[in-house]
């Protein structure tokens, strides 16, 4: 059992997780995540590792409420307890000083680029930050992503804050403006990572992306996190979660993500009746 | 680790010599001679039927009665030089248990066996007794059904368990020695009773949430309930066995760390968990399944419950599995008990190179389970929602035999043929996880990345690092898994004693 310190929500239906999982936060590096069970007839997860105090013991867990595990996730209180966790698990990210890194994070994958960002920061590198959502609520850790940008640039689909537009146009920007980057790390949904490696590629940027299949053990032993890099088939939870974001085979990963929605919708409608109250917080639009 | 015809290594002979001149046995002997004892018919195991068992999870085999126990004990001939303890890897004293059985001694039996393996109830259920134990039974060589050894030894341990007889052994001395294994398989489980009894300071570093290794996310409830796993585990535990789930040795600390801990020797027990694919074209499609992921969400994530637990399975109507082992049989199986009408099996040899079980392909047969032998896939293909509708397959012929001594599938050409599906299941074998080896520096491997070890101490390259089990065997049995702990613990017992 997993002692709970905070959790509370920090943009539309995205939550940030204080835990105790001592195991986990003395040994964690930036990249690495862990795989959550919050219950004990729930599934395994896998979730980046934020942050985290060694001194403490506690590891920040950042997530989007899209299904029953985080739902689940969303309801705990400080004080309860998450039934299992464990890790750190994945290669951590390779850190060293390239010079100029452009970190691009879209919606929650934010929260996983934020500790990279802060470990390039940290390693002398010239950070330059975009930030792209849909909308306005979902914008996460601008302040925290600021801190340790040179440059921080915010996007929305809608225009509701910062320049309208998707983070290829952002990118596309920067690059006009001169800007050489040496890296690019984007991290958000698959059909963002794709775009922006088809541009970076074009442009000749090594870029580093962070999947997030579907997962089970994630120390390598199912296969359930497979995914085709330069070809070949990887395991996402030991061979990654990075990879070199020109490799990826994305349009698989787009379609083994999806191999469950039938189950995901039918597990939530159970779990909606279970909490009557959350019936609306769960199937109502953006409020 | 070889045998031989009849030859019986001196210490082990004079055990079974000895107590063969006991009183009661010679007693025993001649409540019925020989010729009566061959008479007997052996005692077939009671089961449920097929087209009951397919529609849940529970246990096949119901187990014997005590009347049936003691009939099929009579069969016995209590042989003088019995084979059959050189069949089986951890040398039980099978007739003394066996007699035990005879003279209603039930618990006594238990005894017996315990002396050399501490999970009866789960070796009676799963060894490959046609290969082991019962395979060397004189009645075997005669070309009689071999005495059911097997479903004896589990008629006690289970007998031991359900009359709540279980006595747990009282640790005397107690020594001030750290001991971590990796692994809460049959070889980790195994080694920390083992070492536990010996009094030493035992934790296991388990990487699941729960011990058992593959008996808790591999094989299915249908063949080894889980309530009886977790009694061995409980016992376990009684003896001082601490276990910490959710501790990846590699990840959460190595072994390195961890002798900076205090730890002074160090036992790994990690099993042959990475999964073989084919590499074949179409196996990223949805519904291709590793039988590891597939019996893993079944057996561990109880996804034979959801929606009640939160972990899906798909429900294919058309279930193919590829393989012929216990993997392989266990998948189907489960496929069938989850609603496929066509629960089916891909297997490239024939029948008689199976290297399931023979209980398990018997069991999978009546259930309605269909096998296509000599048949080898050749590639999946998708629909456009990028989930597997059809298996390519090629028709193979049997050629020389190969360097395992089953004979070379051969394809034929031009018998390409594709078999309708909605789900596939690879089990076609493990091979160790590299994660270990990776994380510890001056850890030797082997060809397929098994850890090296000394076959007569257990010791790796590492002088305070023991191992064994699939981890250096890549891929074997329960029972093998659990010789290899118990010697490992006694070698590791000489070694902290300095000896
Ligand atoms: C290495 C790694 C790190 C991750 N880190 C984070 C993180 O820091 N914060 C965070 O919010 N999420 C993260 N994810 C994604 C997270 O694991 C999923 O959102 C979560 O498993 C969804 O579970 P659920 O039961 O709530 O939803 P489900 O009911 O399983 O799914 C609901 C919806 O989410 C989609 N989905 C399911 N699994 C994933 C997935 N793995 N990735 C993306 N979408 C998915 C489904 O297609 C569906 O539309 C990470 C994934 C990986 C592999
Ligand atoms: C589906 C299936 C059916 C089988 N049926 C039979 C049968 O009928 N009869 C038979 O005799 N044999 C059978 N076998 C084979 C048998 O199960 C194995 O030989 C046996 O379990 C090996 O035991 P082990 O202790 O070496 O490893 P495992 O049982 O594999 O246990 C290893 C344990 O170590 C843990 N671990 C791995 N890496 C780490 C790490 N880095 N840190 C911490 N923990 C770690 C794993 O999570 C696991 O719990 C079957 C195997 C399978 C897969
Ligand atoms: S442990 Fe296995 S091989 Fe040995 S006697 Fe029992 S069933 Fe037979
Ligand atoms: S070989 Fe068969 S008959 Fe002889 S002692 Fe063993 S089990 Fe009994
Ligand atoms: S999650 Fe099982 S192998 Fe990666």
């Amino acid at each position: 059992m997993y002692k709970i310190i905070f959790n509370r929500p920090i943009a539309y239906k995205v939550k940030h997780m204080r835990v105790k999982a001592p195991f986990v936060a003395w040994k964690r590096k930036p990249g690495n995540f862990v795989i959550v069970i919050s219950e004990e007839n729930g599934e395994r997860i896998p979730l980046t590792i934020v942050d985290s105090n060694p001194n403490d013991g506690t590891i920040d867990l950042i997530y989007q409420e899209v299904g029953t595990s985080t739902y689940r996730m969303g309801r705990k209180k400080e004080g309860e307890d998450i039934y299992r966790i464990v890790g750190p698990l994945g290669k951590p990210t390779h850190i060293e000083k390239f010079g100029t890194v452009v970190a691009i994070g879209g919606g929650v994958g934010i929260a996983p680029l934020f500790p990279i960002a802060k470990g390039m920061m940290e390693a002398g590198n010239r950070v330059v930050t975009i930030l792209g959502a849909r909308t306005k609520k979902l914008i996460i850790l601008e302040k925290e992503m600021r801190d340790i940008s040179d440059d921080l640039r915010v996007w929305t689909d809608d225009g509701s804050y910062g320049k309208k537009g998707l983070v290829t146009h952002a990118l596309q920007e920067l690059i006009e403006e001169g800007l050489r980057p040496d890296l690019v790390i984007a991290i958000g949904p698959t059909i963002m990572m794709k775009f922006v490696a088809k541009m970076t590629k074009e442009n000749g940027i090594k870029t580093l992306v962070s999947l997030n299949p579907i997962m089970v053990d994630g120390t390598g032993m199912c296969g359930a996190c497979r995914v085709i890099v330069g070809g070949k088939v990887k395991f996402a939870c030991v061979d990654g979660p990075e990879f070199d974001g020109h490799l990826v085979d994305y349009d698989n990963l787009i379609l083994r993500l999806k191999a469950y929605r039938e189950y995901e919708r039918e597990s939530l409608e159970r779990f909606a009746r279970f909490y009557p109250q959350l019936r609306s917080y769960i199937f109502g639009g953006e409020k | 680790m070889k045998k031989s015809a009849i030859h019986f290594p001196e210490d082990l002979k004079n055990k079974l010599r000895g107590r063969w001149n006991e009183e009661w046995r010679k007693e025993n002997r001649k409540k019925m001679n020989v010729k009566e004892r061959m008479s007997l018919e052996r005692t077939p195991m009671l089961e449920n039927e097929p087209m009951e068992r397919i529609k849940g999870f529970f246990e096949v085999n119901k187990g014997y009665t005590p009347e049936m126990a003691l009939s099929e004990a009579r069969r016995c001939m209590d042989c003088p030089n019995p084979t059959c303890v050189l069949g089986c890897p951890v040398s039980i004293d099978i007739p003394t248990f066996i007699k035990k059985i005879e003279i209603g001694d039930f618990l006594g039996a238990v005894k017996v066996i315990k002396e050399t393996n501490s999970l009866p109830a789960v070796c009676g259920r799963v060894c490959p007794q046609e290969d082991q134990c019962e395979g060397n039974c004189i009645y075997t060589k005669m070309g009689k059904k071999p005495v059911a050894i097997g479903n004896l030894e589990r008629f006690v341990a289970d007998y031991e368990r359900t009359q709540g007889a279980v006595e747990v052994p009282e640790i005397k001395i107690k020594k001030n020695k750290k001991i971590a294994i990796v692994g809460a398989g049959p070889a980790g489980l195994t080694a920390a009773g083992e070492l536990a009894k010996m009094g030493y300071k035992v934790k296991i570093f388990e990487a699941l949430h729960k011990p058992g290794g593959v008996l808790v996310y591999g094989i299915p409830e249908f063949r080894l309930p889980k309530a009886i796993l977790e009694k061995e585990i409980d016992y376990m535990k009684k003896m001082g066995v601490e276990i910490i789930t959710d501790f990846v040795i590699g990840k959460t600390a190595t072994i390195d760390e961890l002798r900076k801990e205090g730890y002074e020797a160090f036992f790994i027990g990690s099993g042959a968990g990475a999964p073989w694919f084919l590499g074949l074209p179409g196996e990223e499609l949805n519904g291709v399944y590793s039988a590891n992921e597939y019996l893993t969400r079944v057996n561990l994530m109880k996804a034979f419950k959801f929606p009640e637990f939160d972990t899906p399975i798909p429900r294919g109507k058309r279930v193919a599995v590829i393989g012929g082992g216990n993997t392989a049989m266990d998948s189907v199986r489960t496929a069938k008990r989850l609603g496929a009408e066509h629960a089916m099996i891909l297997y490239r040899r024939s029948r008689v190179e199976m290297p399931a079980r023979i209980e398990e392909a018997k069991h999978a047969e009546e259930e309605g389970i269909e096998f296509k032998f000599l048949t080898n896939p050749k590639r999946f293909i998708g629909d456009e929602d990028g989930w597997v509708k059809q298996v390519e397959c090629i028709r193979m012929k049997l050629g020389e035999p190969d360097a395992s001594g089953r004979r070379r599938p051969i394809p034929i050409p031009g018998s390409e043929h594709l078999i309708d599906v909605d789900i596939v299941i690879i089990a076609i074998g493990t091979k160790p996880n590299p994660l270990i080896p990776n994380t510890t520096p001056g850890l030797e491997l082997e060809k397929w990345g098994e850890i090296k070890v000394n076959w007569d101490t257990m010791k790796t390259s590492i002088p305070d690092v023991f191992a064994g089990g699939d981890i250096a065997r890549g891929g074997a049995t329960v029972i093998l898994a659990m010789g290899d702990g118990r010697k490992a613990a006694h070698e590791i017992d000489k070694y902290l004693s300095g000896e």
